[in-house]
């Protein structure tokens, strides 16, 4: 699969940290896609399935200790999955230098961010309940 | 300079915008769209650990009319970019290239996107 795009630079090391950023970076965004595909899903089929507006049933939901780790593993795969993307998009259209450097900057800030607030509030609910 | 047979750079008049680029491009759209969007999964899940009160008032927030469609576009986003996304794993694999598999799978992720968000909102 890897071998396929990278063509002759494959060096038979995909997850080692020898290899270039660029594979490192292909290969983390199709792995956090992967496992996306599955918690996604999963949390789409969960919203379905309870009182959304009912604060009591989400709190509920929230602090189930499985659902706990699996919201955890979501958010912080989303994020990863979102620096990533945003990366990409800023890469392929921020040309000036000093700007390109600062929104790769303030994106990974923002991200990192949005990280400890997702995480912070899903083990509150956690613990409080 | 005679040969009709050679192919001529995109005659812009009778240019056909083709369905894949449309996806290509929706593609980005939708995962920026839902990098902004996990702010709102941020102030959904921090309203609901600061307590019921202020879980109303997002709620109370996200059901205007603004709010909802806000958050259609999302749930459309979130299915669309998941749906293609496999398109392009598929991709990597290295299948699906031919123009007409290409063709065939845009119009299908673009169906099943649509299905699913519907699917979502009259399930929810």
């Amino acid at each position: 699969m890897v071998r396929a795009v990278i063509g002759g630079r494959y060096d038979g090391s995909v997850l080692d940290v020898a290899v270039n950023a660029g594979t490192r970076h292909f290969v983390a965004q199709r792995v956090t896609a992967i496992i996306l595909i599955f918690l996604g899903l999963w949390f789409a089929i969960s919203i379905i399935g309870i009182d959304v507006f009912a604060h009591g049933v989400v709190v509920t939901f929230v602090a189930d200790p499985l659902n706990v780790f699996l919201l955890t593993l979501l958010t912080m795969t989303l994020a990863y999955h979102s620096y990533l993307g945003v990366q990409v998009v800023i890469e392929d259209y921020v040309h000036a230098n000093g700007f390109k450097v600062a929104s790769l900057i303030a994106s990974r800030l923002a991200h990192v961010l949005i990280a400890i607030a997702l995480i912070y509030s899903i083990f509150k609910i956690g613990l409080d309940a | 300079m005679s040969d009709t047979k050679s192919p001529l750079s995109p005659h812009l008049s009778i240019y056909r915008w083709p369905i894949t680029m449309t996806l290509s491009i929706l593609h980005r759209v939708t995962g920026v769209a839902m990098s902004v969007g996990l702010i709102v999964l941020c102030a959904w899940l921090m309203s609901a650990a600061a307590g019921a009160a202020d879980y109303e008032r997002v709620v109370s927030l996200l059901s205007t009319m603004i709010g909802k469609l806000m958050l259609i576009g999302f749930s459309f986003a979130f299915f669309f970019h998941l749906a293609n996304g496999v398109r392009h794993l598929v991709w990597d694999v290295g299948y699906g290239f031919e123009k007409y598999q290409a063709n065939a799978s845009a119009w299908f992720v673009l169906l099943l996107a649509g299905g699913m968000t519907a699917a979502f909102w009259m399930l929810l």
